[in-house]
């Protein structure tokens, strides 16, 4: 759009588990990097999230699950983000994904699969090389 | 770029398009220029409420408990959250959603988070624009959340109808701060966790500050007639606890007679037309600067005047008349 585009990403820690530290380090690395992060903070639901999407109009979202809700969340909210016609944003999922579960969240768009050891570095640039707008 | 199918997605109440207006508007200049250009006409129904105070003193639980309140009237409301752009890395966390998780509904309630990106004065470049699209969009009122630096977040009150300014009991910076010039800005200052232990203190310390600076009597009549001979606002104040609610029927009391007070003709006209002359000299700021700087940067003349300013047979003073002259604006 221009030269003084800025990325702007939603950290997102949907889900009942109450351990957000993870999302907070990846927001920070973000913020770092010279991006421009919200960050929503603990048990956002799918509607939430979707509706955070719409009114902040980021580039990427980062959601981070630790407890397996996402196989229950994830498709929902991709379901919920076709509805308003939004296919322009990265997806990212990270935290504890089993292998098998990375293979369906993929087909359903989701991208990423940092798990909890990932260098903060790769993060930051698996944002900046998978923008879609 | 065409933006007149966005603009008519957002007179059709489109939240998607208002947000990815506000994205542009943030992002490009030159954008702004053309969007603001073909939605002036229908702003200025919103009422416009600025909210500031220290980092953490609670503006985003105000603002989130104050919305509910609103909404119970059946408003529309729009909220705009600055935060501070790091300056090392031009990053910038925002995290004032955190405090607003009421299940607001995406129709009657649209929150937008956004980094000043080095701007002082405690808002973003494209907040008074953003406030227009909200207003554009029907929100009827638009709360602004500054940047909470405590002493210079005072350009909110260019464009608010109403400023509202927390302070929290305890700590005497805040008291410090707002003499440093948020006092002359502040129409409401709401003591906020009126909970802690004291907050009637912090309520004495506003007065006696107000005594001491406006010729502001409290309890005295006249006092009282000699600024409205001013045309002055009294400032009120309120103490609050934005988690509960508490006060807040009061706090409402107070904003609807300060809007009335506003609504007064010579008192609306004149917020406007300082408003406008404010707004105009923000933009030429940034119209003259980037001229300014590409003038510096690339002219023959300008190179020479360099070096003789460097060689002191110029000042830099003399340097800048002839660079006004150059773009046409000498007297
Ligand atoms: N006890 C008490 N705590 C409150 C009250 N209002 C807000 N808080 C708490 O104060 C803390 C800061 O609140 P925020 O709403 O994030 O404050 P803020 O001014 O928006 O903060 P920044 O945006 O970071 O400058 C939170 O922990 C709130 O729960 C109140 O009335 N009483
Ligand atoms: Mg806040």
């Amino acid at each position: 759009m221009s030269k003084q585009k800025i990325i702007k990403v939603l950290v997102c820690k949907p889900g009942l588990d109450g351990h957000d530290r993870g999302a907070k380090v990846i927001a920070r690395a973000l913020r770092d990097a010279g991006m421009e992060v919200i960050y929503t903070g603990l048990h956002q639901t799918p509607d939430d999230i979707v509706n955070t999407i719409i009114q902040e109009d980021p580039d990427a979202v980062m959601l981070s699950f630790l407890s397996g809700a996402h196989n229950t969340l994830c498709p929902v909210i991709m379901e919920k983000l076709k509805d308003q016609g939004i296919d322009d944003v990265l997806m990212g999922v990270g935290g504890i994904i089993p292998e098998e579960d990375k293979i369906t969240l993929e087909k359903l768009g989701y991208k990423g699969f940092q798990g909890p050891g990932t260098e903060l570095k790769e993060v930051v640039e698996f944002v900046r090389n998978n923008l879609k707008r | 770029m065409d933006y007149s199918d966005l603009i008519a997605k957002l007179k059709e109440g489109s939240t998607r398009a208002v947000a990815r207006l506000i994205t542009i508007l943030e992002n490009d200049i030159n954008a702004s220029e053309a969007i603001i250009n073909s939605i002036y006409k229908d702003t200025g129904k919103a009422y416009i409420m600025g909210v500031t105070g220290a980092p953490g003193s609670g503006k985003s639980t105000f603002i989130s408990t104050i919305t509910k309140k609103f909404l119970k009237k059946g408003k529309k409301i729009g909220i705009i959250c600055v935060d501070p752009t790091s300056p090392l890395t031009g990053g910038a966390l925002l995290g004032d959603r955190i405090r607003m998780k009421e299940n607001f509904s995406l129709n009657n309630v649209f929150i937008r988070s956004m980094a000043n990106r080095g701007q002082l004065g405690g808002l973003a470049r494209a907040t008074e624009d953003t406030i227009k699209i909200l207003d554009a969009y029907g929100c009827d009122i638009i709360i602004v959340e500054t940047v909470g630096v405590g002493q210079s977040e005072v350009d909110i009150f260019k464009s608010a109808h109403t400023v509202i300014v927390l302070l929290v009991p305890g700590m005497g910076d805040d008291i410090q701060a707002i003499k440093a010039g948020i006092m002359e800005i502040t129409d409401i200052f709401a003591v906020n966790k009126m909970d802690l232990p004291g907050a009637d203190r912090k309520v004495t310390d506003i007065i006696q500050m107000l005594e001491m600076n406006m010729n502001y009597n409290y309890t005295s009549e006249n006092a009282n007639k000699n600024n409205m001979k001013l045309k002055q606002w009294i400032p009120e104040i309120v103490k609050i606890n934005s988690i509960t609610g508490e006060n807040f029927d009061t706090l409402l009391d107070i904003i609807e007679k300060h809007k009335a007070f506003m609504d007064k003709l010579e008192i609306y006209s004149s917020y406007l037309i300082n408003r406008i002359k404010s707004e105009t000299i923000q933009i030429l700021r940034y119209k003259l600067t980037k001229k300014v700087e590409e003038l510096i940067h690339s002219n023959k003349l300008i190179e020479e005047n360099i070096s003789q300013v460097v060689d002191k047979s110029l000042d830099p003073y003399s340097m800048a008349n002839l660079i006004i002259k150059l773009i046409g604006l000498e007297d």
